[in-house]
């Protein structure tokens, strides 16, 4: 099994602090319906860091971070056997509960997706399903969860416009802030500057970065440069397997398996 | 010298063929123009006809003997209530179907059944639902022929085209959004009442005023479940005989003489007037919230 | 730019918050249980409509059988329910004569106009003409009715001396023309889904834009517009208003478009309407010709459905 020298990278950890995981996998298959899409993936995501995800367009990159909270369950198909344990207990077990896990696990898309609906009632969103209604409340949260992601500055004179009058980089960040607002403790990023402009992706970028102290950040991203720059971690996918994952440094500067040479050389991809 | 000649009757021959797609072009307009003249036709002969009558008495006033005497109160106080009947009812019953079968059901025979039912129900005549009203309404709950046998008979007549125009607007609803409100771990229901419902509210609403505009202009069944003719009271509970303006204007041109045809042409521009309101309505609604996403 | 580091410090911690209020969610989940269960019922509702169709008109009809032979229904060319003959065959033809004058004008140029709306006209004026002939499929058959007895009779009077006041003619037309927007947006919809690669190689070859509707997107399309024009046939049958307004109430045994002539649908109006009693066989009659013009329709509806579903494997 490919799988068995990312096991070995993770034993030489240097740091004894990171060992603390957020995530611990083992065994993971996925099928959607009949086709595999995930085989034996074993990994290990460290809590408070950035773990990036990368390898080529279709090697399962998404499916592996829905199947994190469970969304990937949505396309009714779906099959999975293996663990993953978050902080300790099995997410799959069936006496624990999705929309919980998702309370703890947050998501941000590809395309950013604020609701139709106001600046204030796009982040009062979580808050509100979870039962909090108090307006005092809900004020403080919009904006620290905006503040959080930088686009306070913004839109703050216009918390009651439509969030589709927002630039597609400032709804990527408002949608970041409808995250931030029910205090997850993972966030789960799937290439979430890809349908934006440069000087938008570097500002998320910033974000990203930022966010790393008080929340463990798993981001997909097909962007080789993306992945060096911000991530502590990097896992590189091919056809559903997980082919290494080690120091993004480490992985970046001196790859252990040749597939993964060739694709951060760019000979495919 | 042949060559010449074969590229002479080439060119003859592309001539012609120039022209018939020319002819056709033409006849294929005018074929799509027949059906607009007949409108023009149709409502300059409404007007015409019905304008004469068409004034504070007439729709100020009940059935009368004498055409000079008839009005169409009774009509239009009847068609509103029985789209007050027919609208929560239709609407409660068609938009949980719709939300059933975009967002819950399995797939599965008995969704699928489930489906191509309200497709085939939308293609009954609207007087075989008359015939149910009549024994199911009017004799075997023993509503009679009242206004309640009449608004649940239109409901049920107007159920698939609600369903089918909500499912519809339940299905334009991008999977993102949901996806959204997944993943902050909200439920089901929860992203179907702040999510799905809302942002399908324009087309659900364009979907069913079309609808009911149907019901409003609908004869046949109501004749079946027995709405009166002549009727010099407004309806004083839903067990009450009514009338409705279609069925006004129906017993008008059945009446024999010179001048009843012109007072059911000023029914019929009531009734016009009513139903174009309606679309409008729903054009504006359309129009407002269209291509948010 | 703001700093997130303080986030956790504020004083309001939103999962503890969320925790707080865990019973009552929980409680709500399980109330959630049920919400399936209500819309399921409201689905099943539909279902119970066509029970309640098929389930009244057979309960009658076999009432009806009961007191006339079927043989006689279905064979005595004689429609008198009030002197006791229960011949359906006037009814038939007469519906059948509708329908057939009906297709005959709504057929040519509801197709007509799909090949002018998808073929020839630019967007621009599709977008005027097509909401306009919707019109037609919005305005009540009470006034169509009306207006094919006032209007369209005397005309066609001028025409054929022997024209009767009430005849099907005039309302075989009307029929058709009210059914024009079904087939020409049904058709307009199927000519659309032929892909433009096929209408663009036979342009480069030279077609005009005649030859290319007729040798390349009406065949594509073809039971598409099939499938149209079996759902405007279903209408046609259907219809109630126009028929009972315009052709009469004689059930004729004739396939002649000047006579007066009545359908199954003017019936079931005639028969329910003032003075049948409860439980006469005029009353049980009216639900044998009501099953009888829903068995018409049902299978028109399948037929056009099945058609269309054939077509959308095409591509
Ligand atoms: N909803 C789905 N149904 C069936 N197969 C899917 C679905 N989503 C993704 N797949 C398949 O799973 C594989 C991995 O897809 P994905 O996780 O989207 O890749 P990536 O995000 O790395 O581009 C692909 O082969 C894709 O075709
Ligand atoms: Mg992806």
């Amino acid at each position: 099994m490919n799988t068995t020298h990312v096991l070995k990278t993770e034993q030489v950890k240097p740091n004894p602090k990171e060992e603390k995981n957020v995530f611990e996998i083992a065994g993971l298959n996925l099928w959607y319906g009949n086709d595999q899409a995930l085989y034996d993936i074993n990994m290990n995501i460290p809590e408070n860091q950035i773990t990036a995800i990368i390898g080529p367009s279709g090697c399962g990159k998404s499916t592996f971070l829905k199947t994190l909270n469970r969304m990937v369950e949505m396309v009714p198909t779906v099959k999975t056997s293996g663990t993953i344990k978050y902080k300790g207990t099995n997410i799959f077990d069936p006496k624990r509960n999705v929309e919980d896990l998702r309370t703890h696990v947050g998501m941000v898309f590809q395309k950013p997706n604020p609701f139709p609906k106001s600046i204030y009632d796009n982040i009062a969103y979580g808050p509100r399903i979870h039962g909090i209604k108090k307006k005092k409340d809900l004020d403080e949260i919009v904006e620290k969860s905006l503040r959080g992601a930088a686009i306070w500055d913004e839109v703050k004179d216009r918390l009651d416009e439509n969030a589709y009058g927002l630039s597609g980089g400032q709804q990527q960040r408002l949608c970041i802030a409808r995250c931030l607002a029910i205090e997850p403790d993972v966030i789960l990023m799937d290439e979430p500057t890809s349908a934006l402009d440069p000087i938008s992706t570097l500002k998320v970028e910033e974000l990203v970065q930022e966010l790393k102290e008080n929340y463990s950040i798993i981001i997909v991203t097909h962007n080789m440069q993306q992945a060096a720059r911000v991530s502590d971690k990097t896992a590189f996918f091919l056809n559903g397997e997980l082919v290494e994952f080690s120091d993004t440094n480490t992985l970046f500067s001196n790859p252990e398996d040749q597939r993964t040479e060739d694709y951060i050389t760019g000979r495919f991809g | 010298m042949n060559g010449f000649m074969s590229k002479e009757q080439w060119k003859k021959r592309l001539n012609r063929r120039i022209l018939v797609n020319r002819i056709f072009y033409i006849l294929f307009f005018a074929a799509t123009t027949i059906g607009l003249i007949f409108l023009a036709m149709l409502l300059y002969r409404v007007l015409t006809q019905g304008l004469g009558c068409l004034n504070m008495d007439f729709i100020k006033g009940f059935p009368a003997p004498y055409p000079d005497e008839a009005g169409i109160y009774a009509g239009i106080v009847g068609s509103i209530y029985l789209i007050a009947i027919v609208a929560p009812v239709s609407l409660v019953l068609g938009v949980s179907t719709a939300i059933y079968l975009e967002e819950y059901a399995p797939k599965n025979r008995i969704s699928r059944f489930i489906q191509s039912n309200i497709q085939n129900l939308a293609g009954v005549p609207s007087i075989v639902f008359g015939l149910l009203g009549l024994t199911f309404f009017v004799y075997m709950m023993g509503f009679g022929y009242s206004l309640l046998a009449g608004g649940l008979t239109m409901s049920l007549l107007v159920l698939p085209i609600i369903v089918v125009a909500a499912q519809e607007a339940i299905r334009s609803v991008p999977n993102e959004l949901k996806e959204a409100s997944y993943g902050m771990g909200a439920t089901k229901w929860q992203t179907i009442v702040r999510v799905v419902l809302p942002a399908s509210v324009p087309g659900i609403l364009t979907g069913s005023i079309l609808a009911l505009s149907r019901a409003i202009g609908e004869t046949a069944p109501l004749l079946i479940v027995g709405a009166a003719a002549a009727i010099y009271t407004l309806p004083d509970s839903v067990f009450g005989p009514y009338t409705a303006m279609p069925i006004q204007i129906y017993s008008w041109i059945s009446r024999p003489g010179e001048e009843w045809p012109l007072v059911a042409a000023a029914g019929i521009i009531v009734l016009l007037a009513v139903l174009l309101l309606m679309n409008a309505v729903a054009v504006i609604i359309r129009n407002k919230f269209q291509k948010r996403y | 730019m703001e700093s997130a580091g303080s986030l956790k410090k504020k004083p309001l911690d939103v999962q503890e918050k969320i925790r707080e209020n865990k019973e009552k969610q929980k409680m709500f989940r399980k109330l959630e249980k049920l919400v399936p269960v209500f819309l399921f019922l409201s689905a099943a509702f539909s279902v119970m409509t066509t029970l309640g169709i098929l389930f009244t008109l057979l309960k009658e009809a076999v009432g009806f059988f009961s007191v006339v032979p079927v043989k006689e229904f279905f064979f005595n060319t004689s429609w008198k329910p009030w002197s006791g003959s229960f011949g359906v065959l006037p009814l038939i033809t007469g519906t059948l004569l509708i329908t057939f004058i009906a297709i005959s004008v709504a057929l040519p140029l509801g197709i007509a106009a799909a090949i002018f709306l998808s073929e020839y006209a630019n967007s621009r004026v599709r977008k005027v003409i097509k909401p306009t002939l919707e019109v037609l499929a919005g305005i009540p058959t009470v006034v169509y009715g009306f207006f094919a007895l006032t209007f369209v009779t005397p005309i066609l009077e001028k025409f054929i001396p022997e024209l009767q006041i009430f005849n099907a003619l005039s309302a075989g037309i009307v029929v058709g023309i009210m059914i024009i927007p079904m087939v020409a947006s049904l058709s307009e919809d199927a000519m659309n889904a032929v892909p433009n690669s096929l209408r663009e190689g036979a342009l480069a070859m030279g077609s005009t834009k005649f030859e290319v509707a007729m040798k390349v997107v009406l065949p594509a399309a073809f039971s598409g517009v099939v499938a149209s024009v079996v759902l405007a046939i279903s209408r046609a049958i259907g219809e109630t208003m126009i028929v009972t307004i315009a052709a009469g109430q004689s059930p004729n045994f004739t396939f002649d478009p000047t006579m007066s002539i009545q359908t199954l649908t003017a019936f079931i109006v005639q028969g329910t309407s003032g003075d049948t009693t409860y439980g006469s066989t005029i009353y049980y009659s009216v639900y044998a010709v009501g099953i009888t013009l829903f068995v018409f329709t049902l299978a028109m509806n399948l037929l056009a459905q099945y058609i269309a579903r054939r077509f959308r494997e095409e591509y």
